[in-house]
């Protein structure tokens, strides 16, 4: 069967995936402007200050769009249709994901639901932050 | 300085064939269409002192086809890539760099003979950030905004739908185009969910073919043998490379961005456009170029298109060879475009428009990643 791409980090990218295997969704904010941002960068992409810290997200979020995709990708084989996501951090950046725990129909799927991060372990290095509706049962 | 009305397109022209054509390679492809559009032009290769292109290398493509250029561009940020072409191009002749552009297109998007391989590294940021949830290329990259502009604007699948019906009206013209049966709103969206909300009628084509075109300076063009094409506005812009980074999902900044540059170098008004080409990648591109592009408000673009306003005989006729929707779509579509601009502003096109004095191309890159615009006329007093 095949399997999901698993993503190999990098050196600026190392303490997200880091965070992830601990199931924290670490994620980082600019001192000088005061804005969190995300996918990691050693700089702030708004301001470029390389005053910039790690912290640790709440992991709850809402959805902000979505796709229902009905054509697999490869290693996808066993989960369509599935929602791929655009989630929008209570912090305010916003990332892509999968959201779980619920029938991927569209009247499940009204745009701003609350959600939360759930994790799904891949390998020893990678487990991937998905969501799934806030209060839903794991 | 300005760019407005330094050059003309003076060679424009397709391959031969456009559909399926497993039995010539992507660099074929460019060359086919290179030599169709010097034929168009009148000259010889040799002529040529600038190449440009997207997909191969401009280095490859000049070697293939026996020039040794003096200036070379090989910007590549997807179909819009071509519009960008013609304006680095009038950008690098006004500035006396060369002389003679050609610039190229040719893609075995359906048959893939000749072409680069998909793989890339498990550390690409997409690789990271993106392909982990599934993506399944352009069908689930590029439609993630459409559910947020639904939601914010009341935009129906109805709506989307009458786009692709649309251009198919217009297809159904084109004896070149694939696609030319007709089809209703309700054909739409009982056709293949591919990734909801879109269905497989919004969808563009996948086929080989090619094009090219040739730019020289606006001195130059009367003495082509055709009815030269004058640029009057062009922009670019670009805004992320994964679309999961789009600032505002109901709206592309990089097709804002591009579309004002072109209109303040043409000093031209929205009304003043007679003619458009907006890439048609799914339904939804062009409610977004309408709408970013500033020919209606935002979130308007929904009732614009289901009033059937592109269609023939609308007051609005926008991708009249049928669009990547029904005419073809090699994978980046964007010298198209230009080619059924160029068609019209000349009086060549199938389904050719009366009285024409300018037309617009614009063109995007990737999934809302970059966008180029070309504003053109026929009028050498513009």
């Amino acid at each position: 069967m095949p399997k999901r791409p698993i993503p190999e980090a990098t050196p600026e990218t190392a303490e997200f995936w880091a965070g992830a295997s601990r199931g924290e969704l670490r994620i980082q904010r600019c001192n000088a402007c005061g804005r969190a941002y995300f996918y990691p960068r050693p700089f702030c992409p708004r301001c470029s200050s390389k005053d910039v810290a790690w912290f640790t997200a709440s992991g709850r979020g809402t959805l902000h769009t979505y796709v229902i995709n009905y054509r697999a990708a490869h290693g996808f084989q066993d989960y369509a249709p599935y929602v791929i996501a655009i989630v929008e951090l209570e912090e305010g950046p916003r990332m892509m994901s999968n959201i779980v725990g619920i029938e991927p129909l569209p009247e499940n799927l009204p745009v701003g639901l609350p959600v939360e991060v759930t994790w799904e372990k891949q390998d020893e290095q990678i487990t991937l932050p998905l969501f799934r509706p806030r209060g839903a049962a794991s | 300085m300005s760019l407005r009305m330094s050059v003309a397109i003076v060679g424009a022209a397709e391959t031969d064939l456009l559909g399926v054509q497993p039995d010539k390679s992507a660099i074929q492809l460019h060359a086919e269409g290179a030599l169709n559009a010097l034929a168009d032009a009148g000259i010889s290769k040799d002529e040529v002192d600038a190449v440009l292109c997207a997909g191969q290398s401009p280095v490859a493509v000049a070697e293939y086809l026996g020039i040794t250029p003096t200036y070379i561009d090989g910007t590549g940020v997807g179909g819009c890539s071509f519009m960008i072409h013609v304006r680095h191009a009038a950008a690098a002749i006004q500035a006396g760099l060369c002389k003679t552009a050609l610039i190229t297109h040719g893609e075995s998007g359906r048959s893939r003979v000749g072409m680069g391989g998909w793989g890339q590294s498990r550390q690409m940021l997409s690789a990271q950030f993106e392909e982990p949830y599934g993506v399944a290329g352009p069908p689930t990259r590029f439609t993630i905004p459409i559910v947020r502009h639904m939601a914010e604007y009341g935009t129906t699948h109805e709506q989307m739908a009458s786009v692709a019906v649309a251009t198919r009206r217009w297809a159904e013209k084109n004896p070149r185009a694939m696609m030319r049966d007709p089809i209703t709103v309700e054909d739409v969206l009982a056709s293949r969910m591919i990734a909801y909300p879109i269905h497989l009628l919004e969808c563009c084509l996948v086929t080989d073919g090619g094009g090219a075109l040739v730019v020289v300076s606006a001195e130059r063009a009367k003495d082509f043998p055709k009815k030269p094409v004058y640029l009057l506005g062009s922009g670019e812009s670009s805004e992320h490379s994964m679309i999961s980074m789009m600032h505002d999902f109901t709206e592309s900044r990089a097709f804002k961005v591009s579309g004002q540059l072109a209109f303040a170098e043409a000093k031209i008004e929205r009304k003043d456009i007679d003619h458009a080409m907006f890439y048609d990648a799914f339904a939804h591109t062009p409610m977004f170029a309408l709408e970013a592009l500033g020919f209606v408000g935002k979130g308007e673009s929904g009732p614009f298109f289901e009033e059937m306003r592109t269609a023939p005989g609308g007051d609005f006729p926008l991708n009249t060879n049928g669009g990547g929707l029904s005419y073809t779509h090699t994978g980046m579509y964007g010298m198209f475009a230009i080619q059924e601009s160029v068609r019209q502003l000349r009086g060549e096109a199938a389904a050719q428009l009366p009285d024409l004095r300018t037309s617009i191309a614009h063109g995007v890159g990737g999934m809302f990643h970059a966008a180029g615009t070309l504003i053109l006329t026929n009028d050498e007093r513009a």
